[in-house]
């Protein structure tokens, strides 16, 4: 196995209130690998976008990192102070975000904002620098790049201006890359354009992508391995044809299942009963055992850890019970 | 087949020129949106009518002209045989406005957040001076909350409980008609599931018609009778359901179909769809969709198609066969 790109170990994120310390993150574990686009998935407030602001050191206070490591190749990165962090962040690690206008500065021209960036994080002179913006916006398809170099944020559409915030996030040549539902705001045929984007240049690359999204098809399409997220926990990891098919945890299916595309031909959906608990009022042991059909005393008692990167399940699905 | 709704030539055009003085300064012309143009289609009743595009469609639009928070630019609405923005006939009017009802997007921006929700659920029926004794704990209970919860106010929900408040105060004054516009895309898929559910429920109890509005095809899937596409404030292609998914006809229709991912799609290389939705303002001439469309011909930039009748479709492409 090559050495993971970013590897995630027993990760714990606290946010301190005036009533109790809440868990937004669990002890979360994940590795990914040059080249692999690993997909995180989870409903709101089930913590996978507050792991990768983890990971790009950007949580909001009180927010912090209370426990566990993140390594980026051999440099632990959890414990690094704000100036080098920000070193890390843009060289390293690239970001790309929901909403393209408010990671783009819509002063600048965004020829402008990408030879910045590369100035700063790679040394070469102005010139080169802009031959290197000019050569990203193309590489990303922005038609007439070199027209469009000196055109504002706000004179392009959303799809183009969210390939104007990737060329912003692959142009230093990071070993990884964040990116935190990037699709979200497009309409599906942008999305389409988006996705298969990401993925090619990411594969030329060897780029690692941590592709934080709630749309399981996204996911499916885009993704090599998926880690699903409940309630600040991992709930499973794994490759994502046998997580997305063949489910070991309960939530998973469940979620699985309550796709409309699941159940094609149905009169009805599947539904999972109730919602994700508050992270205030999370119950004992496992966080989804009040919502499981397969619940025993076992589950109410203690969370079953997450195995050997598959599910954080004491009765998996598909296999008989593990003593 | 009875149709509840018949919508007939429907246009809807906005102003959106600069203001006066900075058009006489920079000698800009005035600006002219046409959100929606030419749109027509029926809705049979207790039957679901999904209307899909991507942003700047109209789609939206057309279900604001429906329920009357927009008037018709040109075309006609009628709703049960009443045209609201024709008919003067007042006992109609207020008789065909308490059968159309409406579930928004945004269930955090549609609920007073200074009411309690039995006030909010009430409302319809107060309005017109009815009497809602007890109105609010039934509607409660059908939609799955609890009647208990008539007392508290939005903040105390989540997203999809408001959404069910949303739902049981469109049921309030009994309507006939209710239109959904994107009424799941802010919840997750297992509340969606939860929400979708509940509104097929209601909708045999009640037999309700629905229009849904939604640029998410997985559910037009599950939802729908029939579905209109809708390209740049025109319908493109309309047509029941199965016929619909399994053979679409138009080539907008079918890149909008192969550009949505796919829940079996792993590792799938998609052929991304070509270039965007143009600028609603100047068009493209002929067929809008011309400039993206992988089949267009000479004849595609020049003459607008219209809708003509192909098998179970009613398709405006001059080479749908």
């Amino acid at each position: 196995m090559p050495e993971p790109v970013l590897s995630v170990r027993e990760l714990i994120v606290e946010i301190p209130t005036r009533h109790a310390v809440l868990r937004p993150v669990d002890r979360v574990s994940m590795d990914i690998q040059p080249g692999e686009i690993l997909g995180v998935v989870g409903e709101s407030g089930a913590g996978k976008s507050m792991t990768g602001n983890a990971v790009i050191g950007l949580l909001d206070r009180p927010a912090h990192i209370a426990g566990g490591e993140i390594w980026l190749r051999d440099l632990r990165i959890d414990t690094l102070g704000r100036e080098a962090m920000r070193k890390v962040r843009g060289k390293q690690i690239g970001m790309v975000f929901q909403d393209p206008l408010t990671s783009l500065n819509p002063l600048l021209p965004i020829g402008e904002q990408i030879e910045e960036t590369i100035l700063e994080h790679l040394p070469v002179s102005r010139d080169e620098a802009k031959a290197r913006a000019l050569a990203a916006l193309e590489e990303v398809g922005i038609p007439a790049a070199k027209d469009r170099m000196g055109a504002y944020p706000h004179q392009f559409s959303g799809g183009m201006r969210q390939r104007v915030v990737i060329a912003l996030a692959l142009c230093a040549e990071p070993a990884l890359v964040i990116a935190d539902e990037p699709t979200t705001a497009l309409d599906v045929s942008v999305q389409a354009q988006i996705i298969a984007l990401l993925k090619k240049l990411c594969r030329e690359r060897g780029t690692a992508v941590m592709l934080v999204t709630h749309d399981m098809g996204v996911i499916a399409e885009a993704a090599d391995r998926v880690a699903v997220m409940y309630a600040g926990r991992l709930a499973e990891i794994g490759p994502v044809r046998e997580v997305l098919t063949n489910p070991a945890h309960p939530y998973a299916a469940g979620l699985m299942g309550s796709t409309p595309l699941a159940s094609l031909g149905k009169r009805r959906l599947n539904q999972i009963p109730g919602t994700m608990p508050r992270l205030g009022s999370l119950p004992d042991g496992c966080a989804f055992h009040p919502r499981c059909p397969h619940a025993q005393d076992r589950c109410r008692a203690n969370p079953a850890p997450p195995r050997d990167g598959r599910a954080a399940c004491w009765f998996p699905l598909g296999a008989e019970a593990v003593a | 087949m009875n149709a509840l709704v018949r919508v007939a030539g429907l246009s809807r055009i906005f102003d959106v020129s600069a203001p006066w003085l900075n058009r006489l300064l920079e000698r800009k012309p005035k600006a002219m949106l046409h959100a929606v143009s030419d749109v027509s289609f029926d809705v049979v009743e207790k039957s679901v009518y999904a209307l899909v595009g991507e942003s700047g469609s109209g789609k939206s639009t057309i279900g604001k002209m429906v329920v009357g928070l927009l008037s018709p630019s040109d075309g006609a609405i009628e709703i049960g045989g009443v045209d609201l923005n024709q008919t003067t006939d007042k006992d109609a009017l207020e008789r065909t406005r308490t059968d159309i009802q409406m579930i928004f997007q945004d269930p955090y921006a549609s609920l007073n957040p200074r009411w309690r929700v039995r006030d909010i659920i009430e409302e319809p029926v107060v309005a017109r001076g009815g009497e809602a004794n007890g109105l609010a704990e039934s509607l409660l209970e059908q939609v799955g909350l609890s009647a208990a919860d008539a007392g508290k106010f939005p903040h105390e929900f989540s997203g999809g409980q408001r959404q069910r408040i949303c739902i049981a105060r469109a049921l309030a004054s009994e309507p006939k008609l209710i239109v959904c516009d994107e009424p799941t895309s802010a919840l997750d898929v297992s509340v969606q599931a939860q929400v979708l559910n509940l509104m097929s429920d209601l909708r045999d109890e009640f037999g309700l018609t629905y229009l849904f509005i939604t640029h998410d095809l997985t559910v037009v899937q599950h939802m729908a009778d029939t579905v209109g596409v809708l390209y740049l404030g025109r319908l493109v292609e309309e047509a029941p359901r199965d016929a619909l998914f399994e053979a679409p006809k138009h080539p907008y229709t079918r890149m909008l179909f192969d550009a949505a991912p796919k829940l079996d799609g792993f590792g799938r290389e998609v052929d991304p769809p070509k270039g965007e939705i143009p600028d609603p303002i100047n068009p493209p001439a002929g067929c809008a969709f011309h400039p993206r469309c992988p089949l267009a011909v000479d004849r595609c930039a020049v003459e607008r198609p219209e809708m003509r009748e192909v098998g179970a479709h009613r398709v405006a492409c001059h080479l749908a066969k």
